[in-house]
This record gives C-alpha cells, sequence and structure tokens, in this order.
C-alpha cells in the first residue's frame, strides 16, 4: 500500500462558451499580451489516494470523477498520477 | 390537506419564500432537513433557491448526495410532483432527474432582475394553471443559469415539448432560450426564474403564484385519481 498523488484537471468541454475564460483572455490582450490565442478555465484537484499501486489509484480517481469530480454535460477530466507520497 | 415538503441544504436562501408562497396557495407546506432521509409523507417536494454547500464545485454537485435527495429520488421515481427553482434546479440536474446543466452565465455575470418567460408546457404539475403562451414576469437571480445540453437531449425536449419555460429575451446564453424543462414521467420540474418570489401582490409582483396554484390542482386531481 501506497500513498500517490494524484492531479485532476477538470476543464470545461471544448465546444462549450467559456466566459471566465474569455473575460481573462480580453484583460490579457488589454495589458499588451496580444500573442494570446485562447484562454479556458478549469480546475485542478490535488488528491493524496491510498491505493496498492499507482495504477489502481488512478483508476479509483477516475471512478471520482465520474461520480463527482466532473460533470459529464459540460466537463472532461484529465487523471495524472504525479508520484508517491 | 395537500402535503409539501421544502427541502432545506446548508446555504438554501429561498426556503422561506417557497413555504410561503405553497402556504399562500393552501398547502400545508413545511420543511425538510437535507440529512432527512424521509420527506414526511410529501404529496409534493419542492428544492428552493440558494447556494447548497456554497456552490463548492459545481453548483448542486455536493447536494445531490444529500440523504434527502434518496427520498426526493424516490418520490419522483414513484410519480410524485418535484419542483427545483434555481439552485433547486441545479441540483436536480446534477442529480440526473432532469437531463443537461447549467453553467456560467454567457455574460460572466450574476443577473439579477426581472424577465419575461412564455409558458410553453401546461401539462406539468407546476404549469397547469397557466394558459399556454401566457407570458409572465418572474425575478431571475443566478450566476449560473446557461442551460446547456447535448444536440440529441435539446431536440429530444423539442419534439417532446418538453421545454416548459422559454425567456423572451435570454439573459444567460441558455441553448434555445431555455428556462425551464420537465422531465420524460412529465412530473419533475426545474426553472431558473423565481416563481415564488413574485407570489403575492403584497410584493408588487404575483405572476409566479400560478405555479403554486398550479401544484394544488394537480395534487387535488391526483388525489381524486384523475390523470
Amino acid at each position: 500500500m501506497g500513498r500517490y498523488l494524484i492531479d485532476v484537471r477538470v476543464m470545461p468541454r471544448e465546444r462549450l462558451l467559456d466566459p471566465q475564460g474569455n473575460a481573462v483572455h480580453h484583460a490579457l490582450a488589454a495589458l499588451g499580451f496580444d500573442e494570446v490565442a485562447e484562454v479556458r478555465i478549469g480546475k485542478s484537484l490535488s488528491l493524496a489516494v491510498d491505493a496498492p499501486d499507482a495504477a489502481s489509484a488512478a483508476e479509483r480517481a477516475n471512478v471520482m470523477c465520474e461520480r463527482l469530480l466532473a460533470n459529464p454535460v459540460t466537463e472532461d477530466y484529465v487523471v495524472v498520477v504525479e508520484g508517491e507520497a | 390537506m395537500t402535503r409539501v415538503a421544502v427541502v432545506r441544504f446548508p446555504g438554501s436562501n429561498c426556503d422561506f419564500d417557497a413555504l410561503r408562497a405553497a402556504q399562500r396557495a393552501g398547502a400545508d407546506a413545511y420543511f425538510v432537513w437535507h440529512r432527512d432521509n424521509d420527506l414526511d409523507r410529501a404529496d409534493a417536494v419542492i428544492l428552493p433557491g440558494g447556494f447548497a454547500y456554497g456552490d463548492y464545485l459545481r453548483a448542486g454537485a455536493i447536494a445531490r448526495f444529500s440523504p434527502v435527495m434518496d427520498a426526493v429520488a424516490a418520490h419522483a421515481e414513484a410519480g410524485g410532483p418535484v419542483l427545483g427553482i434555481c439552485n433547486g434546479f441545479q441540483v436536480l440536474c446534477e442529480a440526473g432527474l432532469l437531463p443537461g446543466a447549467l453553467m456560467r452565465n454567457a455574460g460572466q455575470r450574476f443577473v439579477s432582475r426581472p424577465v419575461d418567460v412564455r409558458i410553453e408546457g401546461v401539462e406539468t404539475p407546476f404549469t397547469a394553471s397557466y394558459e399556454k403562451g401566457a407570458i409572465i414576469r418572474v425575478p431571475i437571480a443566478h450566476g449560473e443559469g446557461r442551460y446547456v445540453a447535448t444536440e440529441a437531449v435539446v431536440r429530444e425536449l423539442e419534439a417532446d415539448r418538453r421545454v416548459i419555460l422559454r425567456y423572451l429575451e435570454n439573459p444567460n446564453g441558455s441553448i434555445g432560450n431555455i428556462a425551464g424543462i420537465v422531465n420524460r414521467g412529465g412530473n419533475v420540474v426545474g426553472m431558473m426564474p423565481h416563481p415564488e418570489r413574485a407570489a403575492d401582490p403584497l410584493v408588487g409582483a404575483s405572476a409566479g403564484h400560478g405555479v403554486f396554484a398550479s401544484m394544488m390542482t394537480s395534487l387535488e386531481r391526483l388525489k381524486q385519481g384523475i390523470a
């Protein structure tokens, strides 16, 4: 059994309007950062998960995303095992 | 006496308005705490507006796992009327009792003002006493009211005439100007506008009273066995 650090990144689905990202994009443009083509804002959750190995920790995190952490209608997610705590 | 349960989550803030609007329509309305797993013989259930659990993670995402939601799901499954207003609508979507989701307003701002909505579906327990096509002015107050769903779901909602409330002017970027919908069973309704805040001439607006009057009439018919 180990404790694995997992980063779950939840992002608004690609084709859906992200008004928060758009607002930040405009603010960056106002500051002169013209090179920014797009901004999208999601959230990142850091989990410390006890599991026999990294693969099963990731598997559990995926189930957590399906059930709670991401909304299947509006969001996509990525689970990354960052290492052992 | 017609029994109406108003569910309170930590962060609900339209609970008293909903209770009062239901009482004003003649219901024996009472509060049910989100930790209760029993609706106390409710004939209808109202999930009021507010910010359950501070809208943490996503609006309604945590509230849907409250113990009371199992009882609400069972009540809905049995055909019992359920109304979700604003945050209550968000909870019903998160719980899968209604399709789709409510996202951040397209304009990014929290919008709090009266809007005109058209009653497009009058075959639900919460709109039956309105005339089809009637336009009513009711308040909205939300930051996350942009209704979204897959194309297939939106097509189905439109084809089955399950969009029951539609904005005349879109305040939040909702697809199809959708302000309220009903489930396939015709008994679970979600709406972003707040009829309970416009249900008494005392506050200068009563166009929303019909939602609660509809509920009473429909429950009466259910009791008499007239579908």
